[in-house]
């Protein structure tokens, strides 16, 4: 494939789910039993061939650095290239980076010192699986000057987001930034191509004319005087929009379709950590759940995803909830619609219920 | 700094296991599965690192492939290092003294300038084949306590099973007077472990002495300790007190399994003071749908089926339907709607078809007479077809 270095945004987006990233970034927050939401865009890119990655952290980045290590887990320790975290990076005025262009302004001096002939960028709030190099052969196809990439569902109203208007050769005639429409849309998913020496310049220039927004300064006004053609992601999507969101990207995890399609070939790179197997006792009741290593369980546990180490006491009964590693839930207890972070204590008998529509969480740590 | 090391482990892992039949076939027996996510390997591997000591000598000789891209570079153990770590020593050809491994002492011996090349001041002799969890430390500290030339890891087993092992007959101050391999009458209960603290002197002086003996059989439990013994150095007995099981036959490898189920197991895996580490693959966390009692279950798994009393491997799939009982199913195992097993170790990628029946339930199945114990093996790599049969107790390693 054409050569091509990668760029994540792993902090972007995080004031969607404040109770998830009070202490980490949007790209460190657990999901599916064992992952990291960081894992999907880096072991896509690995997945594609690509094995030069810089991570543009902001703030709270300390668990995502405890999650990357050197990079080793997605082969990405090399002598050439490798993953390269590039932290804030600020001159004399500003402190942090408020937005996507001052976030790439901080991965400058990274795309200039790359070699790389493409440059993929993408956020880490998204599970899907995508080969990168089928974006950049279309890209080069197409002959364009940027490539952004769609997935069609639901018009999901965040704090920011963007649809495209597309011509049937994949041109983009039109792009919208959050938009008061509804219904099926082409919504764009943060994932983006272009030659690398020619986003150094769309950001140089852009910095020059003082531009704060990649979206409405550089991609709106593109669609006119730009070469932007549109690639369509097929096949599941999810975003973490909001905590409803996260729910139910981890509960998508127990329809085996979905299951296989991300995890099928068993490609998505994580951290390792020596728990033991899962065990169940003579008293378990184990249904349509995702259970980890780890676990120890002896009550009744249904339509749930327990990530790494959580114990589940005698006679307890959780439905519907996601448990983050360490959770301890005491005998009796009974649990639903709960989401609990890392590290939580829920003492015998305790009975804590959330709904559907509204899930009860529980901060990371807390004594319940 | 000097660069030197205080202790090198050497690991003897090139024993074929042949009591293990179709499990080793084609590869060695430290690199047998077990306990559903792990290697046998991984114990020594991590007693190693758990106790501090970083530099490993890995001897292979027999169906070395697995067992080699297993180890690796030792990263999972923490055994990566630019100076120490693990090192497979394969058997290798030089102008002369050198060929196959002719027993575990000419195994260690053919490695001498390996070891001399950390300059250790002890060398701690390990099997690839036992499942335990030891601080090699403390005998570290015993050994240099009793000021001895080389000390012996024992523990007592009872009386009529000692002529099994190694036994050592010991002084009321844990000095070892006389050492009898495998002896028809027993006078202790003391058996050797296979586990041994030499000092590094002593092991090369006598180590270069046994090779020189055309007698020898070049073993340290028939030739090496007993020489030590006779010319009167000071052998030592530590004795260790936990779990610790040779697993080099079909029930004691099954046994030791079923050692891992329960709420107090009697070895306990979940351990985060002394984890075991191992190379962990890549596989989402195991969905289970079906019924899944008193077992441990790996990642990657699919379990729609029932599940008891069993150890189930990384990324198996049970259908619905199908029943696992008594079993250990070591690993990329599918087992298809309406199969039945039962009291069965079940090696690596073995596919069994819809309402094949495998051995037989364990109270039946555990009486009948036979060589194995009424446990049935299938080996690595093999097919059952729909509705096929294999009967209790048998060994199979082709397609059925």
């Amino acid at each position: 494939m054409a050569s091509t270095v990668g760029v994540i945004f792993s902090s972007i987006n995080d004031e969607s789910v404040p109770e998830l990233t009070r202490a980490r970034s949007m790209a460190s927050i657990p999901y599916g039993g064992r992952y990291r939401l960081v894992d999907f865009a880096l072991s896509n890119m690995v997945n594609s061939g690509i094995t030069t990655v810089g991570m543009l952290t902001k703030n709270n980045y300390q668990s995502l650095m405890d999650h990357l290590g050197s990079g080793k887990n997605w082969d990405l320790a090399r002598k050439e290239g490798g993953l390269i975290l590039l932290p804030p990076y600020s001159d004399e005025s500003e402190i942090l980076y408020k937005n996507r262009l001052e976030a790439l302004k901080g991965a400058t001096a990274f795309l200039k010192k790359a070699k790389e002939d493409f440059v993929v960028l993408t956020d880490s709030d998204s599970i899907y699986r995508l080969d990168y190099s089928k974006v950049i052969e279309y890209h080069i196809s197409k002959n364009a000057d940027i490539t952004m990439v769609y997935h069609e569902h639901e018009l999901v109203k965040s704090h920011y987001y963007m649809t495209l208007n597309t011509a049937k050769d994949g041109r983009i005639t039109g792009l919208e930034i959050n938009p008061a429409a509804s219904g099926i849309k082409k919504n764009y998913i943060n994932v983006m191509v272009a030659r690398r020496t020619y986003l150094l310049r769309l950001v140089q220039d852009a910095i020059q004319h003082g531009y704060t927004s990649f979206g409405r300064d550089i991609l709106s006004p593109g669609v006119k005087s730009l070469n932007m053609y549109a690639y369509k992601l097929e096949g599941y999507y999810a975003s973490i929009t909001s905590i409803n969101a996260y729910f139910n990207a981890n509960m998508d995890l127990l329809n085996k379709n979905i299951r296989n399609e991300i995890f099928g070939d068993r490609d998505v790179y994580t951290k390792v950590n020596d728990s033991a197997p899962a065990k169940f006792l003579s008293e378990a009741k184990v249904r349509n759940s995702l259970i980890s290593d780890g676990c120890v369980i002896e009550g009744e546990v249904e339509n749930c995803i327990l990530f790494r180490g959580v114990k589940i006491g005698k006679g307890a009964v959780v439905k519907n909830c996601i448990l983050m590693t360490d959770n301890i839930i005491g005998d009796g207890c009974n649990l639903a619609y709960v989401g609990s972070d890392k590290n939580s204590v829920i003492r015998d008998g305790r009975v804590l219920a959330g709904c559907e529509i509204q899930p009860y969480f529980i901060n990371k740590g807390s004594l319940i | 700094m000097l660069r030197k090391k205080e202790c090198v482990a050497m690991l003897l892992a090139g024993g074929q296991g042949s009591r293990l039949y179709a499990l080793t076939s084609n590869i060695a027996k430290p690199a047998v599965s077990f306990g559903s996510k792990y290697r046998i390997i991984d114990f020594p591997l991590s007693n190693c690192i758990n106790s501090g000591i970083d530099t490993v000598g890995v001897l292979t000789q027999y169906q070395p492939l697995v067992l080699n891209e297993y180890v690796g570079n030792g990263q999972p153990w923490d055994l990566d290092r630019t100076f120490g770590g693990v090192h497979i020593l394969s058997p290798y050809e030089a102008k002369q003294d050198t060929s196959w491994y002719k027993g575990t002492a000419n195994a260690i011996y053919q490695n001498i300038r390996f070891m001399k090349m950390y300059d250790p001041e002890y060398i701690l002799i390990l099997s690839g084949d036992h499942i335990y969890k030891m601080d090699y430390d403390k005998m570290l500290n015993a050994h240099k306590n009793a000021n001895a030339a080389c000390t012996i890891a024992c523990m007592q087993v009872p009386i009529k099973e000692a002529s099994r092992f190694g036994i050592l007959n010991t002084n009321p101050d844990g000095t070892i007077y006389e050492f009898e391999e495998k002896p028809k009458a027993p006078k202790s209960d003391l058996a050797s472990m296979g586990i041994y603290i030499f000092t590094a002197s002593k092991l090369y002086k006598y180590l270069e002495d046994d090779d020189k003996n055309p007698e020898s059989e070049k073993d340290f439990g028939k030739n090496v300790l007993p020489a030590m013994l006779n010319a009167g150095e000071k052998m030592y007995s530590y004795r260790f007190e936990g779990y610790w099981k040779d697993v080099g036959t079909i029930s004691s490898l099954w046994e030791a399994n079923m050692d891992l189920l329960g709420t107090v197991p009697n070895f306990e895996l979940n351990d985060r003071d002394r984890v075991i580490h191992s190379r962990s693959p890549l596989a989402p966390p195991a969905f289970v749908e079906g019924e899944v009692v008193n077992s441990i279950v790996a990642t990657g798994g699919e379990i729609e089926g029932k599940v008891v009393n069993s150890v189930v491997g990384t990324n198996c799939v049970i259908e619905k339907g199908a029943e696992v009982s008594d079993c250990v199913l070591m690993g990329n195992i599918t087992v298809k709607a309406g199969s039945k097993l039962n009291y069965a170790i079940i090696d690596e990628d073995v596919t069994i078809g819809e309402n094949a029946v495998i051995g037989e339930p364990i109270d039946t199945a555990g009486k009948l007479e036979g060589k194995t114990s009424g446990i049935t093996v299938l080996g690595r790599g093999i097919s059952v077809k729909k509705n096929g049969k294999v009967p209790a107790g048998e060994i199979v390693d082709k397609n059925v």
